[in-house]
């Protein structure tokens, strides 16, 4: 079923964007929902059908080749995909995950008078999400890759009459172009070096090589930078918060669950390549462990729902980063799992918030909505635990996971995702303190209009709330007694992790500690926003000078904007008016004086009549031939 | 007879059109521009994706001279040939909107010029294909200083004198390797024969490739092309900027590689160097345009320097990378400029910041016109990804850090054309752009077709890659040989 039915599963989203592209307007809302939400329930199934097989079936790797796509000199690009238990596991998130929130937006966007667009760009993107995690190799992945980064720049600009929104969505797709020059780069490396862009002749071909050569640390940085990108990473991580501009089923989907993390299945999907570059797993983890501790502190003093959680997804992406980066790839892939759980959980329920307070995102107009909105709290609260990675919910065990390798691997490492650690566990509960708890606070919107939303929305969220608290039951350590499911079954696809060499007093203790840095992150959180009631000051108060840093971001926006944009445009004004006109164009000029000084006794040639110069240039052509026909021929 | 048919027949269509009145012109042209279209589609039936050369026909014509009527398509010229007849009707179908004065020699000279393009492209006579060369050149002169702008007559007087000085450079070179050719005559063949040291091969690359390089053109012999660009009726900007500058193109591919190959060889760093500067150079001043049509006349400097680039690597790749980019480049850049001219009839104006919120009155426009933008920007499954990929890694593999600052066109292009795109599309209307109606009619069979050869393109690039293919190898076997050969 596998080799007849795969390219079923990227074709079906890709039929219902033909469908919903086209009927966009005169098809109505619930059959362009059903159509929507069905083409990803049937990819869904279909997925889940192919991974029981897998699991039977004793070969691991399926390829299914569609045509020979790019083809020039020693360089062939087929289209191609490959099935194993990567991207097995990947298909099963994507299409799961993508189902819930195309239930999740027939009622978020109901009202929008882009319902049939909506659908359209949503389907498109599960299609190219598909083909990126269905690449047999490296260009088919890059189709998939700078497809998603189309989609999110369709969905983040969404409502592009707000022109602060279509500069988010401009600013996500030229950062994320950055990072593709680099993921592009590497591959035309790769080529170069294996003669092959196909997964399946690289991997061997690498491993015969010398660890920490040369060609292999450059390889590995030039896909890191690809990675930086699309997964938001230091320096390129500023576009992500802005892409919470699109609607919010779209940052649940596209900015938290899926595309962002395409960034560690790329390389968890190399690991081969990356566990021979030792100087580049070293930079990931340093700037994985730093996109993390920054990412958490700006979330500190948010006081947008969607920010708070756009930092979050920045963190959670640097701490799988990190994961990678000290050779945890089942555990940073754990992790890809456990939050495409929680935080588009999270996510959805900050969207059930918004939807319940009439457009509302600031924290500071919230409050005491936890009796009205019992269901999206609820859920919440348990994407909240396990975020904050209390057991025995999902974010422990994949958390833990990454740490305790970071342990073994980099105290410093392991010390700072602890202190990060701590911190996401405190202000994602200051983010339901400050929304759910204490006094409501909005004088524009009276609080007896507030509204659970509809089940559309609310099913999703039950449906994450149990997968957020259960999902790490695939991946139970063996120190409690599990059998770490996911990463023997990761080892079909040859992705290997260094083995955890820890005893288990150790691995308790480390387990303690974070366990009791939550904890006390969460009595903080308590005493300052609910006993304290505490609200976050308005904009124009005067804040601490390290809040300030926070509140703005590290200044990160307005630093780019001083070193790279503006002397750009300074440097095409210079371009343009001095070196192009002046200096070009001035010596052109000079040889063009010369000559019309020479030849203004020609002009008088010239009577300007076109009517006389077609005719000339016709009796010269008839000249000729005529010339030809009697005299020659 | 196909090629006597697919040089005459235009020829014909413009006496027929240049004696019917009125706006029956139009349509006379269109139809004729149709049956060459037919025409090359009879004979792509026929043609075999060999390295041969097909339909070949040789008639004498001044045998005192050695000049023959001598003609033949292999897969390089197939291309060229489909590119010219597949746009043309696209680029007279785009212009029915307006009503010319004159409309009968407007779209004679077209047709005209087509006769010139496609003599370019097919001659095996050097005599022949100096005639083509010029004879597309004169009646775009007159479509852009009769039809064109404000400034036309200036503008135009610059890019005629600046292109007729490459020509003659390039009539130079012909006669001087007429003159070292024993057989006394201007066969292509006699000319890839001759063996001409590196020193008299040096002086005859120069002068054919300041031709060249003015028509496409390559930084920095580019000045011309953005005040022509922008002052000329788009009809002239589209035939220059989507068909023309490809002669230049081609030029290099047919007359300078094989003939020179060790003058290309010598210099192909200098050329190299220059294209990449050029790609670089026109995309930073392409950011800050403040005329839409300026923006995109700077952009072509920057993608037919990544062409340009990618020629002198002397790889398949990058051959093959030019053919495709050849049509993609000339279907979008067409694309690009027909929706300035759909703007600008109706608002009288492409200044970006007069402009804003075209997406919310007319959608449809703004579908077509993100397509292009994407296909300007090379998104894998676009027509341009092809190109620009195969481009890229040729001058990759030529060196690593020449690919490296080449490959930055990818960010800068996304820079300067979403900018453009939202300043454009996005955003509120404003009072000037409320009153904008979206595309009908003509319009709308123009932009739907482009799109859907920009997809088609991008997704099943194979059937261009393999035509071309066979020739491809061939001419760099040749080339390879007589590098070998010299050495």
């Amino acid at each position: 079923m596998i080799n007849s039915l795969l390219w079923l599963v990227p074709l079906l989203p890709l039929l219902g964007f033909v469908i919903n592209g086209l009927g966009r307007n005169t098809l109505g809302k619930s059959l362009i929902g059903l159509v929507g939400s069905g083409v990803i329930l049937a990819s869904f199934v279909l997925s889940l059908l192919m991974f029981f097989e897998l699991g039977g079936a004793t070969q691991k790797q399926f390829n299914v080749d569609l045509f020979d796509w790019i083809s020039a000199g020693n360089l062939h690009v087929p289209l191609s995909f490959l099935y194993d238990p990567l991207s097995a596991i990947m298909l099963l998130i994507i299409t799961g995950v993508g189902f819930l929130i195309h239930i999740y937006s027939i009622g978020y966007m109901h009202e929008d008078a882009g319902f049939g667009k909506f659908f359209a760009y949503l389907n498109l993107f599960i299609f190219f999400m598909l083909v990126l995690v269905l690449g047999s190799n490296y260009i088919v992945m890059f189709i998939g890759w700078e497809g998603v980064g189309l989609c999110s720049y369709l969905l983040i600009g969404f409502w592009y009459t707000n022109s602060s929104y279509a500069s988010a969505a401009k600013k996500a797709f030229v950062m994320n172009r950055i990072g593709d020059l680099g993921f592009l780069l590497g591959v035309f490396l790769i080529f170069t070096t294996f003669g092959s862009i196909e997964f399946a002749q690289v991997f061997p071909k690498a491993a015969a090589m010398m660890p920490g050569a040369g060609t292999l640390t450059l390889i590995t940085i030039l896909l890191f930078i690809g990675a930086c990108g699309k997964s938001a990473q230091l320096p390129l991580f500023t576009w992500l918060p802005d892409a919470m501009a699109g609607p919010t089923p779209v940052s649940a989907l596209i900015h938290a669950a899926t595309m962002v993390t395409a960034g560690i299945y790329m390389i968890a999907r190399s690991s081969v390549l990356f566990e021979l570059a030792p100087t580049t797993q070293d930079i990931i983890a340093v700037v994985g462990t730093a996109t993390a501790l920054i990412a958490a502190i700006i979330a500190l003093t948010q006081t947008d729902i969607k920010k708070v959680l756009a930092y979050s997804t920045v963190s959670q992406l640097g701490y799988m980063f990190l994961g990678l980066g000290v050779g945890a790839y089942t555990g940073s892939f754990f992790h890809v799992l456990t939050h495409a759980f929680f935080k588009a959980l999270l996510f959805l329920g900050a969207g059930s918030v918004i939807h319940a307070m009439h457009h509302e995102q600031d924290m500071r107009h919230m409050g005491g909505l936890k009796g009205k909105l019992k269901t999206t709290f609820a859920t919440m609260m348990i994407g909240t635990i396990a975020i904050a990675g209390l057991p025995p919910f999902s974010g422990f065990f994949s958390k833990d996971e990454i740490l305790a390798h970071a342990f073994q691997e980099n105290k410093v490492l392991w010390a700072i995702g602890l202190l990060t650690a701590f911190l996401t566990a405190f202000y994602m509960f200051r983010m339901m303190f400050l929304t759910f708890f204490g006094k409501y606070r909005n004088t524009h919107y009276a609080e007896d209009k507030v509204h659970e939303s509809p089940s559309t929305m609310t099913f999703p969220l039950i449906v994450l709330a149990i997968l957020a608290a259960i999902g790490g039951a695939i991946n139970i350590p063996h120190v409690f007694g599990g059998n770490a499911w996911l990463e023997h079954w990761l080892q079909g696809a040859n992705i290997k992790q260094h083995a955890l060499t820890l005893d288990h007093t150790t691995e308790y203790a480390l387990m303690g500690v974070s366990v009791l840095a939550a904890v006390v992150a969460l009595i903080f959180a308590y005493t300052k926003y609910v006993k304290n009631a505490h609200v976050p000051v308005s904009d124009e108060t005067e804040r601490s000078a390290l809040a300030k840093i926070s509140y703005n971001k590290f200044y990160l926006d307005e630093i780019y904007d001083t070193i790279i944009r503006k002397p750009l445009d300074a440097l095409s004004k210079f371009f343009y008016r001095v070196i192009d006109k002046k200096l070009v164009d001035g010596l052109v000029n000079g040889f063009g004086w010369t000559a019309t000084e020479g030849s203004k006794g020609l002009r008088l040639l010239q009577s300007g009549n076109v009517g006389f110069y077609i005719f000339m240039m016709v009796l010269g052509i008839i000249a000729l031939l005529s010339y030809t026909y009697f005299f020659i021929a | 007879m196909e090629l006597l048919l697919l040089i005459f027949l235009p020829l014909a269509g413009a006496i027929v059109t240049s004696f019917i009145k009125g706006g029956s012109a139009k349509v006379s042209a269109l139809l004729f521009s149709l049956l060459s279209l037919c025409v090359t589609i009879g004979m792509l039936t026929q043609f075999k994706p060999d390295a041969s050369t097909q339909f070949a026909l040789n008639y004498t014509w001044i045998p005192q001279l050695g000049i023959n009527f001598n003609v033949g398509v292999d897969g390089i010229s197939m291309i060229t040939v489909i590119l010219t007849n597949v746009l043309m009707p696209l680029i007279i179908l785009a212009s029915f909107k307006h009503d010319y004065k004159n409309s009968n020699a407007f779209y004679a000279l077209i047709l005209f010029m087509q006769t010139g393009l496609i003599l370019v492209f097919v001659a095996l006579d050097a005599f022949l294909f100096y005639i083509g060369w010029e004879a597309a050149l004169i009646p775009v002169y007159f479509i852009c200083a009769m039809w064109g702008g404000k400034d036309r007559i200036k503008v135009n007087m610059k890019f005629f004198v600046y292109t007729i000085a490459g020509s003659l450079f390039m009539l130079l070179g012909i006669i001087y390797l007429y003159l070292q050719n024993p057989s006394n005559n201007f066969d292509i063949n006699a000319f890839y024969a001759l063996k001409l040291d590196s020193y008299h091969q040096g002086w005859v690359f120069w002068a054919f490739f300041i031709a060249f390089a003015i028509k496409m053109p390559i930084f920095p012999f580019h000045t011309w092309q953005p005040d022509t660009y922008t002052e000329a009726p788009t009809t002239g900007t589209m035939l220059l900027s989507g068909i023309m500058l490809k002669m230049g193109i081609y030029g290099v591919v047919r007359w300078l590689l094989p003939i020179v190959p060790q003058g290309v060889n010598d210099w192909a760093c200098l050329a190299l160097i220059l294209s990449v500067i050029g790609i670089v150079y026109a995309s930073i001043i392409a950011f800050k345009q403040k005329n839409a049509k300026r923006l995109v006349a700077y952009s072509s400097i920057g993608h037919v320097g990544l062409i340009a680039a990618g020629i002198f690597t002397l790889t398949t790749q990058g051959l093959q990378g030019t053919m495709v980019q050849m049509l993609s480049h000339g279907v979008n850049v067409i694309g690009l400029f027909f929706v300035l001219d759909i703007i600008s009839s109706q608002l009288k104006t492409n200044k970006i910041e007069e402009l804003g919120g075209l997406a919310k009155v007319a959608p449809q426009l703004a579908i077509t016109f993100l397509i292009i933008v994407l296909g300007t920007v090379a998104l894998p499954g676009t027509n341009g990804f092809v190109g620009e990929f195969l481009l890229l890694y040729s001058v990759y593999t030529h060196n690593i850090w020449m690919g490296a600052i080449a490959g930055l066109t990818i960010i800068f292009g996304a820079v300067y054309m979403l900018r453009m795109y939202q300043r454009v599309m996005l955003g509120t209307t404003n009072e000037l752009t409320l009153t904008f109606t979206d595309i009908k009619g003509t319009e709308k069979i123009v932009l739907y077709t482009i799109c859907v050869l920009i997809v088609v393109m991008g997704v099943y690039p194979k059937p261009i890659l393999h035509l071309s293919e066979a020739s491809v190898q061939q001419l760099l076997d040749q080339v390879n040989q007589k590098l070998t050969g010299v050495n």
